[in-house]
């Protein structure tokens, strides 16, 4: 039974097809196409006559008609004695027939000022209506959606009944709708607003918000159904936006954790800051640009896995900085934390200027893999885009490398007996120094890492550490130190609450208030959410 | 208890001489170094600041930028009305606000046409947020690195804050463009040479101020608590009140003397609460050599000297140079020039022997 429905509904939708196919072409012969005057009377005149005959030939759209805007479009249209030409550098043809002529000498240019140009803009959307490609097709009811007028509407229905694609159908049936909505007609006015109501589109909710401003929309029927249309696009709309900040806030609060992770290993090891942290992240990140332009060389075909290759590159050459780093001057701060602090800033500004030196102080472009640009909509007025979703994956991957690493290896064993009581471990037979080293060159590399995703979804410049350093800081100050899982509540935390908070209150206030916070919290817990408790928590 | 005299004799010789030389010798400097020497002049104050709340107390503040920008704020804000309505728009606003299309000042201008206001405010307000930001953080223990990032994070967000228009202190320019402070031109050499002078005599009194507040039993305490805070506890002293009030007397030194380095600059904006400006106080007070209250003065004229000169002469080493100078420091002299001197005039001493 409903599979005969369903056969039924295709065979009608088969034969509206065929009408609308037949009508078109019936029309096209009836009408003659484009005529030597209407070509005339488009490119010539006053421009309201000349917008007059515009809309009056999109009635009957051709491929005369499309390439005649097309040369208005670009200036290559000429007139001469009572024809159109469209003047090309290797041709000239006749702008109604089509066939090839010469150009006279005394041809004379058609200006076209803003207006026209945005009516004849508005007309060749207007024609992609018709093209055969979906994409064309979809681009031009975008494009008709900013200049809906009633004037287009047989054009629209006329799309409405060749359109095979339903999600374009049903966009085409908005499109109609928003364009009856200013209509002179009551009940049209009143179908349109029941019409729209369906609708899940922000430029929807702009376009009733406008009619029901004071003074546009008089009838309190209509008013009241636009009233109700607004209100369900509101309430569907509302839950993207939602759902949007959830989403920006965990990618922020995944890039936060990742850069804080580092931070927090080698805080809780040595007890030392290190301020270059920021800085072996742009190092992370110029590697992966480094890698970028090697497959770009080398490897053209295999360059969209680059930045699988960039990765363990990004998490080497930062791991080795910093385990020189710490060799050559943090070793010998010992117990002297603030100095270390003032150490590690010199060694960001010469990291920053040493930069600066290679690769000059632009930034330098690093190119998403095509797997990673793009986005995944999920409603109308919410798009994850791929490079984001692909962060937040990859911090919780090197979460649980950085998890496994700590709790399940010897390595990590040594380094949490370090943490937590550095002169047992050494009597028990640790060697400090080396774990020492070995920590501080994971939780640079864990930088590189960072570093490494960051240059997917930002710009790679000897700046770009210095925007994440103070908020990192954050995290490790609220997190507390000795367990992962504070910087992973506290990087999560502070990044939907400072998304929440920017809905609100703006960027700049929501970082102020997020300040505020995380000192009126410091007064309730002052070693963070998760302290190690015991002995161990003395300083 | 406090029978050691302020300075000794040759100590009042060499203010003597420093008050005569500055006031003998600035009249005949070239208009460029005497704008450079307030302008260094300033910076030792707040070195000065920073050597009683790191060299002495122990606290290592990475904000002290920001009490030298509220300072100079406060006094801007003198400056600006002070413009009167000499500005591009011949307005009574400052023109940042006919732009704006502001109609009339918002309330924190209140009383700024007044000198003595902008005085006022000019320690006021720096000593207010240290005071309250002090207290709620000492008062939950919070120390060492942990402070310093605070404050790094303080300085952070009030630059955000002074970037944006709507805060009413000219969003990303600053105040700047001042023609008169106290109805006199101050764009003229005899003006610059007064200003040059009184920060001068500034920095001594502070000098002299520091020194008092060193050798008196309070200034015994902040040291003890420097070494080690808990045996101070454990005696029976109530450390919160003592860091409190010497991170407040600090914040209000780099007001002063933020509020006399606007009109020599010409120009404060947000970029001098920057945390890599806040940063630089340290190394001054580092490279001079904390613990002694001339040490950062010296290191001051030292990082800053080496300053003009290399963005003049080689622009790209600056970085390189400032960094090294970090490390150096840190490494090698954890004294830093006083230090230096001390083990020099010591090891000739011994060698006499």
């Amino acid at each position: 039974m409903i599979l005969k429905i369903r056969h039924s509904q295709a065979a009608i939708k088969q034969l509206r097809l065929l009408f609308a196919a037949i009508g078109l072409m019936f029309c096209s012969f009836a009408a003659q196409a484009l005529t030597q005057a209407q070509a005339l009377a488009i490119s010539v005149g006053e421009n309201d006559d000349r917008v007059a005959a515009l809309t009056q030939a999109l009635a009957t759209p051709d491929p005369a008609l499309s390439r005649l805007i097309d040369a208005l479009l670009d200036d290559t249209a000429k007139v001469v004695s009572g024809k159109v030409l469209i003047v090309t550098s290797d041709k000239t043809t006749d702008a109604a027939t089509g066939q090839e002529t010469t150009a006279p000498d005394n041809a004379e240019d058609i200006v076209n000022n803003n207006r026209l140009r945005r009516e004849l803009e508005s007309a060749k959307a207007a024609l992609g209506l018709f093209s055969d490609n979906v994409e064309t097709r979809t681009a031009a009811i975008t494009e008709l959606r900013a200049s809906a007028d009633e004037k287009k509407l047989p054009l629209i229905d006329r799309a409405l009944a060749q359109e095979s694609d339903v999600a374009l159908q049903a966009r085409l049936q908005q499109l109609r709708a928003a364009m009856l909505i200013a209509s002179s007609d009551r009940n049209k006015r009143l179908e349109a607003a029941t019409a729209l109501a369906s609708s899940s589109q922000p430029t929807v909710k702009s376009l009733l918000q406008g009619r029901l401003a004071a003074g546009v929309e008089t009838d309190p029927e209509v008013r009241a159904a636009l009233t109700t249309a607004l209100r369900n696009i509101e309430s569907r709309l509302a839950w993207g936006e939602r759902l949007g900040v959830v989403f920006s806030g965990l990618s922020l609060g995944s890039i936060l954790f990742l850069v804080a992770l580092g931070l927090a290993i080698c805080y809780g090891l040595m007890g030392v800051i290190n301020m270059a942290h920021g800085e072996l992240m742009m190092i992370g990140a110029y590697a992966t640009y480094v890698v970028q332009n090697a497959f770009r060389q080398h490897f053209p075909a295999a360059f969209d896995y680059y930045i699988l290759a960039a990765i363990p590159v990004a998490f080497a050459v930062s791991a080795l900085v910093g385990a020189a780093l710490e060799r050559t001057v943090i070793r010998w701060l010992y117990g002297r934390p603030l100095e270390t602090l003032l150490a590690t800033w010199g060694i960001s500004l010469m990291l920053i200027q040493l930069m600066r030196t290679i690769f000059g102080a632009q930034n330098v472009p690093v190119e998403n893999p095509s797997w990673l640009s793009g986005g995944w909509e999920v409603l109308s007025n919410l798009t994850l885009p791929y490079n984001r979703i692909a962060i937040v994956f990859f911090a919780f991957m090197v979460l649980i490398l950085v998890y496994v690493l700590i709790n399940k290896t010897r390595l990590g064993l040594f380094v949490r007996g370090v943490t937590q009581n550095r002169t047992m471990a050494s009597c028990m037979g640790v060697n400090t120094a080396r774990i020492d080293m070995y920590a501080f060159a994971l939780g640079s590399g864990i930088a590189g890492l960072a570093g490494c995703a960051l240059s997917q979804i930002g710009n790679v410049g000897p700046d770009l550490g210095q925007g994440y350093i103070v908020d990192s800081f954050m995290v490790v100050v609220l997190g507390g130190v000795g367990q992962l899982a504070g910087t992973v509540y506290a990087g999560l935390g502070l990044g939907v609450l400072n998304k929440l908070l920017e809905g609100w209150t703006g960027a700049v206030l929501a970082k102020i208030i997020v300040l505020v916070f995380i000192v009126v919290f410091i007064q309730r817990r002052p070693q963070g959410i998760f302290a190690l408790k015991g002995r161990s928590a003395e300083s | 208890m406090n029978s050691q005299p302020l300075l000794s004799k040759s100590g009042r010789i060499i203010v003597c001489v420093a008050i005569a030389l500055l006031l003998a010798v600035t009249p005949f400097l070239p208009d460029f170094y005497v704008t450079l020497l307030g302008k260094i002049m300033c910076f030792a104050i707040c070195a000065l600041a920073m050597d009683l709340i790191w060299g002495y107390t122990g606290i290592l503040s990475l904000g002290h930028g920001l009490f030298f920008a509220l300072g100079g704020y406060a006094m801007g804000m003198y400056l600006m009305r002070q413009i009167g309505r000499d500005g591009v728009y011949k307005n009574d606003l400052p023109d940042f606000m006919v732009f704006l299309d502001w109609k009339e000042l918002p309330w924190h201008w209140t009383g700024s046409e007044y000198f003595v206001w902008a005085l006022f405010l000019t320690v006021a307000v720096p000593g207010l947020l240290a005071f309250l930001f002090g207290y709620f953080a000492f008062r939950s223990r919070i120390k060492g690195v942990y402070f310093s990032i605070i404050t790094q994070a303080l300085t952070f967000a009030a630059m955000l804050l002074f970037f944006r228009n709507e805060t009413g202190f000219g969003g990303n320019n600053g105040f700047t463009d001042f023609k008169r402070i106290l109805d006199i031109p101050i764009a003229t050499p005899s003006m610059r040479i007064t200003l040059c002078v009184i920060t001068g005599l500034t920095l001594i009194a502070f000098y002299l101020v520091a020194k008092y507040i060193v050798q008196s039993k309070y200034g015994r305490v902040l040291q003890a608590i420097r070494d080690a805070e808990s045996r101070v506890l454990f005696t029976g002293y109530n450390t919160l009140w003592y860091k409190l009030s010497i991170w407040t007397i600090s914040a209000m030194m780099c007001g002063v003397a933020g509020a006399l380095y606007v009109p020599q600059v010409g120009i404060i904006n947000p970029g001098e609460m920057s945390p890599a400006a806040s940063i630089e106080i340290a190394i001054w007070a580092a490279v001079g050599g904390r613990a002694t209250l001339i040490g950062p003065i010296i290191g001051a004229f030292f990082v800053n000297g080496a300053k003009s000169w290399f963005t003049v002469a080689f622009p790209e080493f600056w970085l390189y140079f400032l960094g090294a100078l970090f490390i150096a420091v840190t490494l090698f002299l954890p004294q830093g020039i006083m230090g230096l001197v001390r083990k020099l005039s010591g090891a000739r001493q011994g060698s006499e022997k």
